[in-house]
């Protein structure tokens, strides 16, 4: 993503070079790529937990009279029927109807705590500032970091040292108390598997991290393998495989467009939005299945036959798949399960084939599912 | 034979007119995970700095680039089935390709060993 030479320290940057972390910029700053390996790290998050720092990502407190209520202008989801400890995945619209961001959202007692990607922090919070009503309170809380902990053992691992966190369903989220320093966990994640998402003061969190890393679970992992899990559990990364110039419907986000929105809309690229959901959008985005070993990676243009029908948006090897994947734009009439297309590669062509995803199905802690 | 090294970290190894190419394992170190490796054809003519094969980790692709010019007399098959090699025996089982040198004084601005571990030292 962002290649910025100058890159700016997070709180635990340190933290992640005494670990032999491998240091690159990321959304401005110098975030770890790498410990040991992708794939040594991936795999373990998959059978273990992987902590990963997420710190770089934007933290706000929406606040003042009726936040939700205002944020729906701008969102397609139904954020005022969210209940005190609920969460919800989102995506910011601009005028159009294009996906500026993609966020979470928690109904919390002091308001609507939200999480927007660090590469576009900076502008979502400008864009909220000039289409918020100013009765709508906007706090960036620059001084708390944000750690993720993901994969099977996340949840006894963290429950050990934060009693409690066990008690939370998926997209569920409250305040815990690490001896007496509050933290604000959602069983959430990024990565298909069960897991948490740990926000919390920035000068306290390398003693967490620590405390996290010494149980036998738990080890710190990069950048990379993040992008890898996000993968194959089908999960869109912003800025790749949505952007302004894609709707939610051809983003594969219809489900945040919520049923209440569907008959009331009222918000930014409505018109758009709903028309896509009742015809199907003009073009989706799709899981691919690779044929052979060779990697097909973002921007490799897919074809049917002779016609270019799409793009590829995301796309690499697959550790637990044991394959390359990748995710792309396809057509309407070349994008239901099972096409056959081709991608080209350095001049080659490669067979693909649109793939259901997730590729490894994810393993959320979901309330009322039977486990 | 010697042992030649470019500042792009692959080593050649030259033996008379013919040698073999691969990746150093500080380049290896630097990649991460090798997933795929692409050698060129038997019969291709690669000129000193261009294209030769593509390496690719989890993460990314890259080229290796030709350290002279020359015929590829031989790519390495077992990259294919397992190119993890590249990883654990870079500089020994992970070679790329072989190829017959078409003008031999291209050499003469490579690194020998010590040249290079100072270069990557300085890294």
């Amino acid at each position: 993503m962002s290649d910025d030479t100058e890159m700016r320290e997070l709180p635990l940057g340190d933290w992640h070079r005494a670990k032999g972390a491998r240091m690159v910029s990321f959304a401005g700053y110098a975030m770890p790529i790498q410990y040991k390996g992708i794939m040594a790290e991936h795999l373990w998050t998959r059978e273990n937990a992987g902590l990963f720092d997420v710190s770089h990502m934007g933290q706000l407190i929406l606040s003042g009279d009726k936040p939700a209520e205002a944020l729906e202008a701008l969102v397609p989801g139904d954020i005022s029927a969210l209940k005190e400890g609920r969460m919800r995945y989102s995506l910011l619209l601009g005028a159009d109807g294009g996906v500026l961001d993609d966020l979470m959202v928690a109904a919390t007692p002091t308001g609507l705590y939200v999480v927007v990607n660090g590469a576009v922090k900076h502008q979502d919070i400008a864009y909220l500032r000039a289409n918020l009503p100013g009765s709508i309170n906007i706090n960036h809380l620059e001084d708390r970091a944000l750690l993720a902990l993901q994969g099977p053992k996340a949840v006894e691992a963290i429950t050990r040292i934060v009693p409690g966190v066990d008690q939370l369903y998926f997209m569920e989220a409250d305040l815990f108390l690490w001896g007496e320093v509050p933290l604000w966990i959602s069983r959430s994640g990024y990565t298909g598997e069960d897991g948490v998402e740990i926000s919390i003061a920035a000068d306290l969190v390398e003693a967490l991290a620590d405390a996290l890393c010494a149980q036998p679970e738990v080890k710190p992992i990069g950048l990379g393998a993040r992008d890898s899990l996000r993968l194959e559990a089908g999960l869109p990364l912003y800025g790749h495989d949505m952007d302004p110039t894609t709707d939610p419907v051809e983003s594969n986000a219809s489900f945040a467009v919520s049923k209440s929105r569907r008959v009331e809309g009222g918000f930014n690229g409505a018109d758009r939005i709903l028309k896509a959901l009742a015809g199907g959008p003009a073009r989706k985005l799709v899981g691919l299945s690779v044929e052979g070993k060779m990697p097909v990676r973002e921007g490799a243009p897919i074809f049917a036959g002779e016609v270019q029908v799409g793009v590829v948006t995301s796309g690499g090897f697959a550790p637990s798949v044991g394959a390359p994947i990748a995710m792309g734009y396809v057509a309407a009439g070349h994008n239901s399960i099972g096409t056959a297309l081709e991608a080209e590669v350095r001049g080659k062509r490669v067979p693909l084939a649109v793939a259901a995803m997730p590729f490894i199905p994810h393993r959320y802690h979901r309330r009322g599912a039977s486990k | 034979m010697t042992r030649y090294f470019t500042d792009e970290h692959e080593w050649i190894e030259v033996e008379g007119n013919t040698a073999t190419v691969g990746i150093t394992d500080y380049a290896q170190g630097q990649l991460g995970d090798i997933v795929f490796a692409e050698v060129p054809a038997v019969g291709a003519t690669l000129s000193k700095g261009g294209d030769a094969a593509v390496v690719e980790s989890v993460k990314a692709a890259s080229d290796v680039y030709a350290p002279v010019s020359g015929t590829v007399t031989e790519g390495n098959d077992a990259l294919a089935d397992d190119p993890a090699l590249v990883n654990s025996d870079p500089e020994g089982a992970g070679w790329f390709f072989k190829l017959e040198l078409s003008d031999p004084s291209e050499l003469d601005g490579l690194m020998n060993a010590d040249a290079y571990k100072a270069f990557v030292d300085s890294l």
